[in-house]
């Protein structure tokens, strides 16, 4: 059971997949413009994460090596098409802001990372703890980096304003982003090395 | 392995069928809520909407709705997009007959966040197209018009009016003879 536990942890701190892996780092940099938007952007990636996960590690026995990322590829467009239809069906709002960026799912390299690094070598239930444990990570970077720039860019956190006025702009703009991203990763890496 | 990879497709190709069967329908009525919603916005209240027609004038074609009410047509709601800062601008643009603006809405832009995206917030700037009246210059003041720019968002504020002016400029060629708008405007502030 700690075993199982410590998979799930292992994708929030010591593989942390933003702050530590640094993978996946077009997602994050394009949608963390707020923290609502970054965190259903990890959510629909968490979506995909755990099942892609599944799937690979139950064909990866029969997949012959040579076309297994073809093969892991087709998976994962698959799962996130779906994901792109049901947003695009049921939650058209949601869909709207990230829209562009539900595709890109498909490339992000965290999904492939994961299904080849530790999908293709577990069984099924290790597999989608891994999925949860990285997409949670995923997620909560991103609803941090998300909120930081919310706060500094727009005076506001989930969208309830707190501070009046405009805030400052270059936070929502792509430089705040590399900026914000910069500064959370030291500081996500000083902390973790102390324990 | 082609087997493999065959099979792989096969099935993948299988359950997306399944599922775009599945949200089509979903997914067609959440565009049409979505067109609905924005063409009753700009309109008056109460009347009953066309399907959408065409026009053109000046070589561009444009979608536009028609809406009756007690027999007569009583507003016009305009599709109308020009290049703003940062892409194309997007309007759904509401006119009374007359060619007084009754309404306007964004219906998508790639204006910069915090300058010209505030053409999608900024009360001052939004509220001034209600009632805009039918003879008013659609050019920013700082090009001798009526329209009050976004500050520091010329360029947004200038294609926001020029999508505004298509609008009218069409509606007045439909309708040139018309009387009714400007009565159903109501309470407008300043």
């Amino acid at each position: 059971m700690a075993n199982k536990l410590s998979l799930i942890t292992n994708g929030l701190l010591k593989e942390n997949p933003t702050f530590v892996l640094v993978l996946g780092m077009c997602p994050t940099l394009a949608t963390t413009t707020s923290a609502m938007n970054g965190m259903e952007m990890g959510l629909a990636t968490l979506f995909v994460l755990v099942l892609s996960n599944i799937v690979v590690s139950l064909v990866a026995p029969i997949v012959p090596d040579k076309v297994h990322i073809p093969v892991y590829i087709v998976i994962i467009a698959t799962f996130v098409t779906v994901l792109q239809l049901l947003m695009q069906a049921f939650v058209p709002d949601i869909y709207r802001t990230l829209g562009l960026f539900i595709p890109l799912i498909v490339v992000n390299c965290i999904i492939l990372g994961r299904a080849e690094a530790f999908a293709s070598k577990h069984n099924w239930l290790e597999s989608a703890l891994d999925g949860i444990g990285i997409g949670i990570g995923f997620t909560l970077s991103l609803t941090v980096i998300g909120i930081v720039r919310e706060i500094l860019g727009s005076g506001s956190v989930f969208g309830w304003k707190f501070i009046p006025g405009d805030g400052i702009l270059a936070f929502v703009m792509a430089p705040g982003a590399f900026m914000v991203l910069g500064y959370l990763m030291v500081l996500f890496n000083k902390l973790a090395k102390k324990k | 392995m082609t087997l493999v990879l065959f099979g792989t497709c096969l099935v993948c190709s299988a359950i997306l069928g399944a599922v775009y069967g599945i949200t089509k329908d979903p997914i067609a009525a959440a565009a049409a809520a979505e067109a609905r919603a924005a063409i009753a916005e700009v309109l008056p209240e109460g009347g009953e909407i066309s399907e959408a027609k065409t026009a053109e004038i000046d070589g561009v074609k444009y979608e536009y709705y028609e809406e009756y009410g007690g027999g007569q047509t009583v507003g016009y709601a305009v599709k109308s997009s020009t290049a703003g800062f940062g892409g194309t601008l997007s309007l759904m643009v509401g006119v009374l007959p007359d060619g007084t603006i009754f309404n306007t809405k964004v219906l998508s832009h790639s204006e910069t966040p915090g300058l010209g995206a505030k053409c999608t917030s900024d009360k001052k700037f939004m509220g001034q197209w209600y009632g805009f009246n039918k003879d008013g210059n659609l050019t920013v003041k700082k090009d001798g018009g009526d329209v009050d720019a976004i500050t520091a968002s010329t360029i947004t504020s200038r294609a926001y009016a020029l999508a505004v002016a298509q609008a009218r400029k069409l509606v007045k060629t439909l309708d040139p003879d018309a009387t009714t708008g400007a009565s159903l405007i109501k309470n407008k502030e300043n």
